[in-house]
């Protein structure tokens, strides 16, 4: 039986409707459905395909008609097509729906074309294809991530040989993390900008460091992988030399973090040696061999990936610190603490920095006194007699800060401040007047730098914070704990080496990826508004050898 | 090597872009293709193909043509007469003519002239009939016998001499350039066209000292035949695409078309040679009544327009069929036109296509690229019952084998020895 009605004055293309026919056809109340506009033409088809129904007579080109095929008279079948056939109307107005599209390309050349200042290649495809695309993409002159394994290690050295020649990086194979000019390839983590620029031989380890590095509300600059082989024997590193030079480079980068397994010995001594012509400062993690060193020039060695990033953080603040004072190259370092372990640590640390010896007798409460570096505890016996304790009376230790002025080769002036009961009220009165004062001997090519260490906290009486804004809104520098003020001051009094123009790398500054092989990473780099195209790669010729042979010789 | 090759193909891109085609006339196929004049002869689309390997709709359009012609008084004469190898059948493409879905002509059907005023070669293409019941679906009954009468005595020579009050006839090119912003691919879709052409053609056909009530049924076919254009869209394809062939060397496809069975391919490095493979049969969206088991193979010769850039190459022109791609819509039209430029060398700046950023047609179909992406061409297309005499039951797409490219591409190695 047929049932119909007209719907008047619509107008509808013809795929569309017939769109709408399959779908109400699939009804289970009905048998099939036909929606067509009211044209001669149609309804002539109309009455050929057994739809026609007298009340189409009526039909102008303008109106739908719509004929129902059903036996089932327990509904009424009319008002469910009707209502069926206006929510199929609305949505094909509202199928149009927007976002970005994925810039996507077949060939590698049409991946070019569509992203002309493509860098970067990165590839996700079959191991076996993996290093073929490698090679086109550095004769290309792009740097190239492999997230592929099994790629074999003759690949790998030829590969990475041939970057390096180029001044291009191959990061991988089986490289799974890095995060470069902000953007994230493969597995990555959303990271705060930062100065710490990091280089792992371990995709997870780089994830870790990083994320532990945001935990302490620090940043990176960059996260360039290395594949696992890269510090192997046959390898030998060549990508890891070329991440060290590259952000040695890197302007941003200010403390180097290196994490990597044991690496072969012939290999972990060339790393080091680069690591030790960079003007930066460097922690390194050779994850699970034995260190026996804790320092060696600018690296810090670090036994584990929590205690890589709390290093790299606090080189971070130091250097950041560091370059907002003058340089108080060849100068020498005083400390006035009022806490005599303070002192201690302080005289422990900067005697660990600069290779001195430590006074062991603390006669005079003098913790150190070598090359006219000076640790003074200003707490010690001999000053305390017939007079309170300088945590109470800090009077002592403004002498001794003002007549630093006169000092002219004392360029860095330690101090500590403590608060909390039985303290001075404003201890922070003090140190800033005894600056004053000294500063006031002082000429701007010779000026003193003063690093404090508060001890106390935020509900103490005296406050913690009132007590440090007091002192920076003076100019008295304020550092968390005593080993960044220890490296700061050093830091200010060492010379920069001089490493002459370094080659710079224009990947870290900005990067465009050519995205071969897993899509979602496409999508991730896109979604981070990097420029990417994504290269739906595929076997020449379907991995026919023979045609692919031909299609060499004739392209 | 390659340089020959690549010599070779900007060769023919230069033709291809400086063609210019122009529809100069309406004339008896016989005219256009001498051999029609002597004996049973029938062109056909596609491939070379016999009697008993051709499908339901273009067996059903030789017997159409038999009895058209008078070689037959009945269906069952006509079977014997085909069955029994008395007519000779040939390929459209090898007389420069192309003919939509079965694509039979005879002898005395009307045949577009297009002329390629650049190169000086011409292409002919029978005229379309409209919809339904017609002959290049398989349908061969009292009606469609009589339309092709009278378009063989009335509207051919109408339009013929409508023509002729034209300097140089029309320049096809102006016309699909502006048809292209307006929405057609010039396969599936060549209603702004057929709009403009009837628009250019009124004038000239108003000033003919014809009967007023014959002029009008000429006027309103023309008015309701949407798909008109096709049928010049693909003779100005192949007079483009036959002057390019003449380079006779590089790797650019100048055929693409099918005859219900087999799929076949010529490129321009090797002449005249025929490259087959199983044609696919077309997946679309059919009128209520049809399904996809009743659709017949792929057919026709109109993937000229695909070997020259349009069509489905150009499906992001048409908004008006991009869903017969598939439910996404405007954003699978994009993407197969972004997909198809990835088999074409260049794109065609004369027909920009405003939904593709104004980027030109595609341009330059190339066998190595089909081969080494496995990209094979998308075709628009109409699809045929597989019954002959009943005709289209729907429309949609199809893609090109990619059997036929890989052997032109090892023909090619052997030819270059390579």
């Amino acid at each position: 039986m047929i049932q119909s009605f007209i719907k008047k004055g619509s107008f509808q293309d013809s795929v569309s409707l017939m769109l709408i026919s399959k779908k109400l056809s699939n009804l289970d109340e009905v048998d099939e459905v036909s929606v067509m506009m009211g044209t001669p033409a149609n309804k002539s088809l109309l009455t050929a395909t057994g739809f026609w129904s007298d009340k189409f007579n009526d039909a102008t080109p303008n109106d739908i008609c719509v004929a129902i095929k059903t036996n089932n008279d327990s509904i009424n079948v009319v008002d469910l097509i009707s209502t069926q056939l206006e929510d199929a109307l609305k949505n094909i107005a509202q199928q149009q729906q927007g976002g970005s599209k994925l810039l996507k390309a077949r060939r590698y050349a049409s991946a070019t074309q569509k992203l002309p200042d493509a860098n970067l290649v990165l590839i996700s495809i079959a191991g076996e294809y993996a290093a073929e695309l490698a090679e086109q993409a550095i004769d290309d002159n792009k740097n190239v991530m492999i997230f592929s394994d099994n790629v074999p290690v003759n690949d790998e050295i030829r590969l990475k040989t041939k970057a390096s020649s180029k001044d291009l990086i191959v990061m991988g194979p089986d490289c799974g993390t890095a995060i470069i000019a902000g953007a994230p390839l493969a597995f990555a983590n959303v990271i705060p900008k930062g100065n710490i620029g990091v280089i792992g031989a371990s995709g997870t380890g780089i994830q870790e460091v990083i994320s532990q590095i945001a935990l302490l509300n620090q940043g990176i600059t960059q996260a360039i992988g290395l594949g696992g082989r890269d510090l192997s024997q046959e390898v030998g590193g060549i990508s890891a030399l070329t991440a060290l030079k590259m952000l040695a480079a890197d302007e941003q980068s200010q403390v180097i973090t290196f994490i990597s397994k044991p690496p072969a010995e012939s290999v972990r001594e060339k790393v080091i040696n680069a690591m030790k012509l960079i003007n930066k400062p460097i922690v390194a993690l050779f994850l699970g061999s034995t260190i026996d060193k804790v320092q060696d020039e600018n690296i810090y060695f670090a036994k584990t990936l929590d205690q890589a990033a709390r290093l790299a953080c606090l080189l971070a603040k130091v250097e950041v610190a560091a370059r907002a004072l003058p340089k108080v190259t060849k100068q020498t370092i005083s400390g006035l603490y009022t806490g005599g372990t303070l002192a201690s640590e302080a005289a422990m640390l900067l005697a660990q920095e600069l290779h001195l010896s430590i006074n062991e007798d603390h006669d005079k409460g003098i913790m150190l006194d070598e090359n006219g570096h000076k640790i003074i505890d200003l707490g010690d016996d001999f000053y305390t007699v017939g007079r309170p304790h300088p945590m109470i009376d800090p009077s002592i230790r403004e002498q001794e800060i003002s007549k630093l002025g006169a000092q002219k080769t004392v360029g860095v002036v330690l101090l500590d401040l403590v608060i909390g009961y039985g303290a001075n009220p404003n201890p922070a009165e003090s140190i800033i007047a005894g600056y004053k004062a000294a500063c006031a001997q002082r000429s701007s090519d010779n000026p003193l730098i003063a690093i404090a260490t508060v001890t106390g906290s935020q509900q103490d009486p005296q406050c913690r914070s009132q007590q440090i804004t007091a002192l920076t809104e003076n100019n008295i520098v304020v550092m968390d704990n005593l080993p960044e003020a220890v490296l700061l001051a050093k830091k200010l009094i060492t010379p920069t080496k001089s490493t002459g123009s370094l080659k710079s790398y224009p990947l870290l500054n900005h990067i465009s990826v050519i995205n071969a092989g897993l899509r979602s990473f496409a999508e991730d780099l896109q979604s981070s508004n990097v420029s990417v195209v994504h290269y739906q790669w595929a076997p020449i010729a379907g991995g026919n050898q023979k045609l692919a042979a031909i299609l060499k010789k004739l392209n | 090597m390659n340089r020959a090759i690549n010599e070779a193909n900007q060769a023919i891109i230069e033709r291809i872009r400086a063609a210019r085609p122009h529809w100069i006339g309406v004339v008896a196929a016989k005219e256009a293709v001498p051999t029609l004049a002597q004996g049973y002869k029938l062109l056909h689309a596609g491939p070379p193909i016999s009697w008993q390997d051709m499908t339901g709709p273009m067996q059903g359009a030789c017997i159409g043509a038999c009895l058209f012609e008078n070689w037959a008084s009945d269906e069952k004469p006509a079977l014997d007469l085909l069955a029994n190898g008395k007519v000779e059948f040939i390929p459209c493409h090898s007389v420069n003519a192309v003919g939509p879905m079965g694509g039979i002509t005879s002898a005395n059907m009307p045949m577009l002239v297009v002329e390629n005023i650049t190169h000086g070669n011409r292409a002919y293409c029978n005229l379309n009939e409209g919809i339904g019941k017609v002959m290049r679906f398989g349908a061969y009954g009292e009606e469609v016998l009589h339309r092709h009468h009278w378009m063989k005595e009335s509207l051919g020579p109408a339009l013929n001499d409508a023509l002729k009050l034209f300097e140089n006839g029309i320049d096809l090119t102006a016309l699909m350039a502006q048809a292209i912003t307006m929405g057609d691919e010039f396969h599936q879709r060549n209603i702004a066209a057929s709009a403009l052409l009837l628009r250019t053609l009124s004038p000239k056909l108003a000033l003919l000292d014809r009967n007023k009530t014959e002029m009008a049924k000429i006027f309103d076919f023309l008015s309701v035949t949407d798909q008109f254009f096709l049928n010049l869209a693909m003779a100005y394809c192949k007079s483009v695409m036959d002057s390019a062939a003449q380079i006779q060397e590089g790797t650019i496809v100048t055929v693409m078309t099918r005859n219900g069975k087999d799929f076949g391919i010529k490129v321009s490095g090797l002449g005249d040679e025929w490259f087959t493979a199983p044609v696919n049969t077309p997946q679309g969206l059919f009128f209520t009544g049809y399904s996809q088991n009743e659709a017949n193979p792929d057919i026709g010769d109109s993937a000229i327009t695909e070997t020259f850039g349009i069509g489905g190459a150009a499906m992001v022109a048409a908004p008006g069929v991009t869903r017969f791609v598939g439910a996404g819509g405007a954003d699978v039209a994009y993407e197969v036109s972004e997909e198809m430029s990835e088999i074409y060398l260049d794109h065609n700046m004369l027909l920009q296509i405003p939904s593709w950023n104004f980027q030109g047609c595609c341009l330059g179909l190339d066998v190595r690229r089909v081969v080494e992406t496995g990209i094979t061409p998308l075709i628009n297309t109409g699809i045929a019952h597989k019954q002959a005499g009943v005709g289209q039951i729907g429309a949609g797409t199809v893609r090109a084998p990619l059997a036929c490219f890989e052997k032109a591409l090892e023909a090619l190695a052997k030819k270059l020895k390579v």
